[in-house]
């Protein structure tokens, strides 16, 4: 069967007609920020393979290695571009494995965010009535709360709950949850306020007609139509979740200094700042700045470029 | 028509530059509105005629603009005006009435307010003087109690008295001109009478000639002195309108006739013209209609026909020309 | 009328109410003490449909008649009354729900030809999903199940490779044209059609009602008809039902209906349709406005606009009287203060 090529042609033809790839194409800026997005997943997902050094194989760790600076300052190994911290390890190379835990972790906790908000939004705008009252004064009194105090809290609790040495071996999925569990909220109101426009439409009504039940109709036929603004949503979360995730581990609640993630990499190294040793910690921070920025800059342009009334 | 020529419009042209190439609204079209005369111009969506509406009054939305022809008012061109300066001239010779009268009025000020704003702008009367013009405008329109009324908000209006208001507003500043953009669409039948009787009642009294836009045949030959027929940007007929009606030569409008439903006389099935009216990007060559037209021969698909004199009409039709074939 | 027919109508509606609801939410009526506040929609509607006619309704916008459709097929449940399908009684949700092979032979066919077809979903997937969940094919195959969605089209004058294309690729009349493939894909007797051609070019309404009409002939359909365009009533209908504000206020087969019609209100509607062949006709422009379903009159609810309102009509609601060729309510007819109805639309 040769349909999946043609499907694939099909799709490549009919998206770069659109008019999303149109105002790609438009926008040097967006092109740029796609282009170091791209760049950033490359290092980050191919680390293992790209990486120059392994910073967390201890054997090959050499403590002379230590405070070295950038290749380009007096005194740098050209072995370590980016100079190395105070364990020797290759900065460059911490940057890439620590961008692929913190990709990781905003990637696993936006898809948690998004599922449990579609959810609820679903449920609440589809079925209305009190189950609607009750999703959503929840989601309002979670709205009160700042998005840092809640993933503190849950983090606090399972460390707590589970004391410190098995809270590290589940730290990654502690930190996923919690993270997920402060941003669900914005998934839910956009789906609701998308499904109470989407379900009186006549196209809902028509099926209703023909018999369908409720949840087959929520999901075969008001899903795919409101998805669009939850994906703008989505791009822009997953910048806030990586910047939660930083502040996070920053403060010492996150992923431990063995699992590290662009913001522990920030917390370890902010205290040799002022010995001197400032790429430990400007470079890790200027990794995160230039990602979070570029993946902003994305979800902003998708917006746009959704939104026909903008355009 | 002896009266003198109010508005001249020649070989208007209105283009939308989009991605995929620029699509023309409106081509090459020209017609005249005499002082005190009532234009119907009639065609289904997208055949160009709100578009040639807006391009009268100046408010073609970006990225539409006017690519060719010219528009005159009293003999002076104004197609080309900044547009402060046709600013003035809308509203002070030229009024303008939409669709939705919720649009046209700003739902934050009182309605005496919105008029008396309009009066003092375009009519040298002191504010007291505009208030006295702004109750008795609304009393001309046919609203109840004007006195109050003049101090309640659009929101407190029904829809036909909105559309009332909408109208003396319109009328505010004694233009030469209005122009009607589906005045009646957005209301009930029994309104969209008291609203055509009052448009054509103040508008014989103050001598105001009227462009009626409108998809609606029944309200054309019940207001109109003449009427255009559009079809894809072109005027396809344009002629008095019960020419136009009872005699039409354009197959088209035959078409748009038959497929009016009729009361009194009961027909099994109604004329139909076949497909539809081609999307902007997709006018075919030669006259547009030639792909759903029942008397299409050879040079249809090639020259595109002008207007020419057809009774008392102008048809833009070969078969005008040479009556029988095929 | 039920001169020949001595069969069971199709669908008979017995008194049918919907209430709606309206108030301002319950903590804001808490706070500021106000009641509940009721919209009458539909109050009381009886009327029959027999097999294989078309029966519309014609209002002015808000009179119920679009909710009446809706009531009958189910999208909303009725506050009170009946309504039997071939001897079924299908009004309340818990009897609907028991019977679904009866929702199975009534369709509806909707106004917006822009927002009655998922927008994400291939032609052919719309009109092939009443077919999958009734399990008419069921065990055919997909090939069948293609050569039936082709058949549909084919039928309602498209063309069989249009399944795949997306909705978004057709006219507003080509899109309807799906709605009613749709519509008859589950192999229905019953059409509901909500206004299907207000949304339409004049030239692409003339298509459609032909269509209809021949869809009609062809399968043996019954219409219920919903239109505000009394030309369009008058052309499709063998019987039409007159609506304001919630109540029917005259029906009557279409003839009978269109030339001598009784209630002041059906006067008034046809009084002022536009005449295309006498330009220039006074029309007798009726005073006033619908009034607001929230608040409506006491007695007959026309009578703030009607001529011939006296303090009869006022105070209280007219009775349903049988009259020719159909039924009115309306105290002017029932003592014979009626004055004649000038022929003069019925040329």
């Amino acid at each position: 069967m040769r349909l999946p090529t043609a499907r694939v042609i099909e799709f490549w033809r009919a998206a770069s007609d659109s008019d999303v790839f149109y105002s790609f194409r438009r926008s040097k800026l967006v092109m740029l920020s796609a282009a170091i997005t791209l760049l950033f997943f490359i290092a980050a997902f191919g680390a293992s393979f790209l990486a120059p050094h392994n910073p967390f194989d201890l054997a090959s760790l050499n403590l002379s290695d230590a405070f070295k600076p950038p290749a380009w300052v007096e005194g740098g190994d050209p072995a370590f571009l980016l100079g190395t911290d105070d364990q020797g390890r290759d900065i460059l190379s911490t940057i890439m494995y620590g961008s692929r835990t913190s990709l990781s972790v905003g990637f696993a906790a936006v898809i948690f965010a998004m599922v449990l908000g579609i959810a609820l939004g679903l449920v609440a705008g589809y079925v209305g009535g009190a189950v609607d009252a009750f999703i959503m004064r929840v989601a309002d009194v979670q709205l009160s709360f700042p998005a840092i105090l809640i993933a503190m809290l849950i983090d606090g609790v399972t460390r707590g709950l589970m004391g410190a040495d098995r809270h590290n071996e589940s730290a990654l999925l502690v930190l996923i949850i919690s993270i997920g569990l402060s941003y669900w909220v914005q998934y839910a109101r956009t789906v609701r306020g998308s499904v109470l426009v989407e379900k009186n439409k006549e196209y809902v009504q028509a099926a209703r007609v023909i018999g369908l039940p409720a949840p087959l109709i929520a999901i075969r036929h008001v899903l795919p139509n409101v998805m669009g603004p939850v994906l703008v949503i989505a791009t822009i979360n997953l910048a806030l979740a990586v910047i939660t995730e930083a502040t996070l581990s920053f403060l010492g609640v996150g992923l431990p200094p063995t699992q590290p993630s662009l913001g522990t990499l920030i917390n370890v190294g902010q205290q040799f700042l002022f010995s001197g040793e400032w790429w430990i910690t400007i470079f890790p921070g200027a990794a995160l700045a230039i990602l979070v920025l570029s993946v902003n800059l994305l979800g902003d342009w998708l917006r746009d470029a959704l939104n026909p009334k903008l355009r | 028509m002896t009266s003198p020529k109010l508005l001249e419009v020649r070989n208007l042209r209105v283009e939308f530059p989009t991605r995929r190439g620029t699509l023309v609204a409106v081509d090459d079209i020209s017609f005249d509105i005499a002082a005190g005369e009532v234009l119907g111009v009639v065609g289904e969506s997208g055949a160009g005629k709100s578009m040639t509406g807006a391009a009268i009054i100046g408010l073609l939305e970006p990225p539409g603009r006017i690519a060719g022809g010219e528009i005159r008012l009293e003999g002076r061109r104004i197609d080309n005006l900044p547009y402060n300066e046709m600013r003035r001239i809308r509203g002070r010779q030229i009024g303008a009435i939409f669709q939705d009268p919720l649009t046209s009025l700003n739902p934050l000020y009182k309605v005496g307010d919105q008029l008396v704003e309009t009066i003092l702008t375009h009519l040298p009367m002191n504010r007291e003087q505009a208030r006295a013009r702004a109750v008795q405008l609304l009393e001309d329109v046919g609203i109840p109690s004007p006195g109050e009324r003049v101090n309640h908000y659009p929101h407190q209006f029904s829809g036909g008295m909105r559309q009332r208001v909408v109208i003396a507003l319109a009328l505010a500043a004694e233009p030469k001109l209005i122009v009607a953009d589906e005045p009646t669409t957005a209301l009930d039948v029994s309104i969209q009478a008291q609203i055509i009787q009052l448009l054509k009642r103040l508008c014989r009294e103050k001598g105001t000639a009227v462009m009626l836009v409108t998809h609606d045949m029944g309200v054309i030959a019940e207001t109109a002195d003449r009427v255009a027929v559009m079809y894809a940007g072109r005027i396809a007929e344009i002629g008095p309108v019960q020419d136009v009606i009872q005699r039409p030569h354009h197959p088209y409008t035959v078409g748009l006739m038959g497929a009016i439903p009729s009361m009194g006389v009961k027909v099994e099935r109604l004329t139909q013209i076949n497909g539809s009216m081609p999307r902007l990007n997709a006018i075919p060559k030669g006259c547009a209609f030639n792909p759903r037209c029942p008397k299409v021969f050879d040079k249809c698909l090639v020259d595109r026909p002008e207007p020419m004199p057809a009774g008392q009409s102008l048809a833009a039709c070969w078969l005008v020309k040479e009556p029988v074939h095929v | 009328m039920s001169e020949t027919k001595s069969s069971v109508p199709m669908l008979r509606v017995t008194n049918l109410k919907r209430n709606f609801d309206v108030s301002a939410p319950w903590l804001n009526r808490v706070l500021e003490g106000k009641g509940k506040t009721i919209v009458r929609a539909v109050d009381g509607v009886s009327f029959e449909i027999n097999q294989g006619e078309t029966f519309s309704l014609v209002g002015e916008s808000g009179c119920g008649k679009s909710t009446v459709a809706r009531l009958i097929v189910g999208l909303y449940e009725p506050s009170e009354g009946s309504i039997v399908f071939e001897g079924t009684e299908i009004g309340p949700a818990s009897q609907r729900a028991k019977h679904p092979e009866i929702q199975a032979r009534m369709q509806m066919i909707f106004q917006d030809p822009y927002a009655s077809l998922n927008p994400r979903w291939r032609v052919g997937d719309i009109i092939a999903e009443p077919i999958r969940f009734s399990g008419l094919m069921k065990g055919k195959g997909k090939a069948a199940l293609d050569a039936r969605v082709g058949e549909l089209l084919t039928q309602v004058g498209l063309s069989p490779q249009d399944a795949r294309k997306y909705p978004h690729e057709f006219s507003g009349g080509q899109r309807q044209r799906i709605s009613i493939a749709r519509a008859l894909a589950g192999e229905p007797e019953f059409l509901v059609c909500d206004e299907p051609t207000s949304a339409l070019d004049v030239s692409v309404q003339a298509q459609i009602l032909n269509l209809m009409k021949d869809l009609q002939r062809n399968l043996g359909l019954t219409y219920l008809f919903i239109s505000h365009n009394l030309a369009v009533v008058y052309h499709v209908s063998d019987k039409v039902g007159v609506m304001y504000l919630g109540r029917l206020v005259e029906w009557a087969d279409t003839a009978t209906l269109f030339s001598r019609p009784l209630h002041p209100y059906t006067r008034m509607l046809l009084d002022a349709i536009p005449d295309l062949n006498m330009s220039g006709r006074q029309r007798t422009p009726v005073a006033g406005e619908v009034p607001s379903p929230l608040n409506p009159p006491p007695g007959c609810t026309f009578h703030p606009r009607c001529p011939l309102a006296n303090e009869r009509c006022r105070r209280e609601v007219p009775r349903t009287l049988p009259a020719p060729g159909g039924e009115v309510a309306c105290h002017a007819v029932e003592e014979g203060r009626l004055p004649p109805w000038k022929a003069q639309a019925a040329a």
